[in-house]
């Protein structure tokens, strides 16, 4: 026997465990999303990197507030918050009023996830509750786009940017038209496509060389993060899947039955938000469905919904408000998918 | 379910990966343990009813005579693992944490150990079929994988039940115990006579020995051994946790599932581990009874590993003496680290259903802070059963078991213990689920 009394410790089994802590996966997300941040800085310069870190700040801010007003321990440093001012950064439009994004940061983290119980207990995505609240309370600035590529982009701001708080944001129009390289109307493909009919070519919208927030452009980036995460296990990719599963045969119905009028699935599913927010929002873990049947009818509610708000509704930007809805009915989707356990006895075999 | 089938043959769905840590004992021989001073052989090492003791104190034993006789159907016989004088027979610490009946007998150090030979051989292939299901229940055997469930209950299939198949379990898919593995590669004969026992036993046509695929110098062993008619096959299947399961090894073997809460004759299987079936094969025919069985030493601050023939009622002390422990705090747990039980005190002996002693210290993962659930599905992504860890996991915290068992089906959990190992909020949900399941059957025993 070895020479001290030997020391027991009792739990029970398992005593191995192998898994990627919370912060661990979060931080992942933030390496995902830092090309995406990256290229916004390239096309948009200066104004999208202090908007970025605007939204940052004002949510690891308010994550820090109330966890100390809730004398809880800190939750600062699983990096959730940081997801959350990022992912919101990435859906303004780049000359976005810094002021106006500090207020979508506190309205994220306050409305959205502190209030419910902090993370793993928020019903909504809690970027998009933020942005919600700000579509709402500015719908002239969110949706004042600026060319990308402008010509002095990394070394002065867009003028909206620096709107002092409660002030209203300089008009950008003038200032659009003499920075843009090429004829600049402001207009995102989405907001083309609806107002003026004209259809932007699926493969600009691919590489992202067009007009829209900051984070959104190109979706060949954002497939490539997105398929890192995944990759990693970090991200489930059936979500994102399922949500362009959804919206490819909305749309495609729609196309199928006028050409003409309705815009091919091909331009639906790279133009605006939507990639984005396929794999980047709509992913949300702790607001999307557990059972593998409810992640399919999720994924294709959000599809179909942002599809209908597109072509019927009166925004031009939809899939925020899908994602939302598809949030609330996460429970409910989820009571009906239990999946089917193995060996699972028919209802008539459970009575006998 | 069927498309996964289609392209993952031999596996089932879910599960996971750990780490193998087999490789420190799996190329050791089976040595013999040195006989321990003191021997504790508990009463009730099998599920169901304990033993009968019929020696008294001061009796003199002989190795491999009977000391305690079966008490009814659900009960096995236990022979003298030693020979020696019976010390006392007194209540004793049980590894499962309570007070259990216990003879213990003082070794004597002068005898040879020769195992006695009152009973005599049988001639068992004449037997019929209740005589030879009394000469397996004579044996004293159980379900040596850890079950120690009594194997001649399992045989006596009822009378309407027809068993097509018997499935021998060789997976042996918890981490770091090795016991299976040399049971097959050094008892192959033993183990064929034990399946053809066993297919008399249960009338049964055929039978598959499933051996994960990292175990492969067993079914080279194997194969030669096998008969022409293909009566007996050995099948390789994938590699991964928990294989072994009796319903992972059907679905994985012949995409069979057991019905939730039934029995595997209920869909016509019977199932056996390796090292049960091997034992019968030697004990039967000369008619002795289990006293020894192989358990694997292995885990970390040990000097010396490997996989021991010990006999039963050794204490875990005399193993650790005898194993050489140079750590001073670690944990001690009886099977594997995904499912085995922890030792609570040093006086607790081995018994006919421990594959194997485990120490950690390094290597065990210390509980770190519980978070709230993110909802990340990987538990429901490793739930061999398809079950929704991660609701059940949130029920618990809300003590809603009744729920639980209702709605969720709690009851269809074998606590595999895969949800934990991938929970990356460190929620014990494996063992909120034992703490339910065992507050549910108390509810149910006050509702009468």
């Amino acid at each position: 026997m070895a020479k001290s009394p030997l020391k027991i410790d009792l739990r029970t089994s398992p005593y191995i465990r192998k898994a990627p802590s919370v912060p661990q996966i979060m931080r992942n997300v933030v390496y995902a999303l830092l090309p995406l941040a990256a290229y916004a800085v390239y096309q948009f310069g200066l104004s999208a990197l202090v908007l970025m870190s605007t939204t940052i700040l004002a949510c690891v801010g308010t994550e820090a507030l109330f966890n100390k007003l809730s004398d809880k321990k800190s939750t600062v440093t699983d990096f959730s918050a940081i997801v959350t001012g990022l992912l919101l950064g990435m859906t303004l439009p780049a000359g976005f009023p810094l002021w106006m994004g500090a207020v979508a940061g506190f309205t994220a983290i306050a409305m959205g996830k502190t209030l419910f119980g902090g993370l793993g207990f928020n019903v909504f995505n809690p970027a998009l509750v933020g942005r919600a609240f700000i579509q709402a309370a500015f719908p002239v600035s969110i949706t004042t786009w600026t060319p990308a590529l402008a010509t002095d982009r990394f070394i002065e701001f867009i003028p909206s940017t620096l709107a002092l708080p409660f002030m209203k944001p300089l008009p950008t129009a003038e200032w659009s038209t003499q920075v843009a390289i090429d004829g600049f109307t402001g207009a995102t493909p989405l907001a083309l496509m609806k107002f003026q009919g004209i259809f932007t070519d699926s493969y600009d919208l691919f590489l992202g060389t067009v007009a829209g927030s900051t984070g959104e452009t190109s979706s060949l980036l954002i497939l490539i993060c997105g398929a890192y995460l995944a990759a990693r296990k970090m991200l489930d990719w059936r979500i994102p899947a399922a949500v362009l599963f959804g919206a490819a045969v909305t749309s495609e119905l729609f196309y199928f039955m006028d050409p003409s009028h309705y815009p091919s699935p091909s331009f639906m599913l790279f133009s605006g938000g939507l990639m984005f927010a396929a794999v980047f929002m709509a992913s949300d873990m702790v607001a999307s469905p557990v059972t593998p049947l409810g992640i399919f009818v999720f994924g294709c509610l959000v599809g179909f919904l942002t599809i209908i708000i597109r072509l019927f509704g009166g925004l031009t930007e939809a899939v925020m408000y899908a994602i939302l809805f598809a949030n609330a009915a996460t429970p409910l989707i989820e009571s009906y998918t239990q999946p089917r356990i193995y060996g699972e006895r028919s209802k008539t075999e459970k009575k006998s | 379910m069927n498309l996964f089938r289609l392209f993952n043959k031999k596996t089932f769905p879910h599960g996971i990966h750990p780490e193998e840590y087999k490789a420190e004992t799996n190329k050791k021989p089976t040595r013999r343990l040195p006989f321990a001073p003191e021997i504790i052989v508990l009463l009730a090492q099998n599920i169901g009813k304990p033993a009968k003791a019929i020696v008294f104190k001061g009796q003199k034993v002989t190795r491999g005579e009977i000391i305690a006789e079966a008490d009814g159907f659900m009960s096995v016989p236990i022979h003298a693992p030693v020979t020696g004088t019976v010390k006392a027979i007194d209540i004793v610490n049980s590894a499962r944490g309570g007070k259990e009946n216990a003879i213990i007998i003082s070794t004597s150090p002068s005898s040879g150990q020769v195992i006695s030979d009152a009973n005599s051989p049988q001639n068992y292939l004449k037997l019929p079929r209740e005589e030879l299901i009394q000469a397996v229940k004579n044996t004293g055997i159980v379900g040596l994988g850890g079950a120690a469930f009594p194997t001649h209950v399992k045989m006596s299939i009822p009378k309407d039940r027809k068993i097509h198949t018997i499935l021998v379990n060789g997976c042996e898919c918890e981490p770091f115990l090795t016991t299976d593995h040399r049971v097959m590669l050094e008892k192959v004969e033993q183990l064929m006579l034990g399946i053809r026992i066993a297919m008399k036993c249960v009338d049964a046509p055929k039978t598959i020995i499933g051996i994960e695929n990292n175990k492969l110098d067993v079914l080279e062993a194997i194969t030669p051994h096998l008969p022409k008619d293909g009566s007996i096959t050995a099948v390789a299947i994938k590699t991964k946790y928990p294989q072994g399961a009796e319903k992972m090894l059907a679905y994985s073997l012949l995409g069979i599932e057991i019905p939730s809460g039934g029995l595997p004759s209920e869909a016509g299987l019977a199932i056996f581990n390796v090292a049960t079936l091997a034992e019968i094969g030697a004990l039967l025919p000369k008619g002795q009874g289990l006293i020894e069985r192989i358990i694997t030493i292995t885990g970390d601050d040990l000097k010396k590993t490997g996989n021991y023939l010990a006999p039963l009622g050794t204490p875990i002390r005399a193993i650790l003496d005898y194993a050489g422990i140079t750590g001073d705090e670690v944990e001690l747990i009886l099977g594997g680290p995904m499912m085995g039980t922890p030792v609570r005190s040093l006086d607790v002996p081995i018994t006919k259903g421990t594959g194997g002693l485990l120490v950690l210290d390094k290597r065990a993962t210390k509980q770190a802070d519980i978070l709230p659930c993110i909802k990340c599905t990987q538990c429901l992504q490793a739930c061999p059963i398809r079950l929704n860890p991660s609701e059940l996991g949130q029920l618990a915290a809300k003590r809603r078991y009744d729920v639980m068992e209702e709605d969720y089906h709690l009851n269809d959990c074998f606590e595999c213990g895969a949800c934990s190992y991938v929970c990356p909020s460190n929620i014990p949900l494996v063992q909120y689920f034992r703490i339910a399941k065992t507050l549910n059957r108390e509810r149910h025993l006050q509702d009468g």
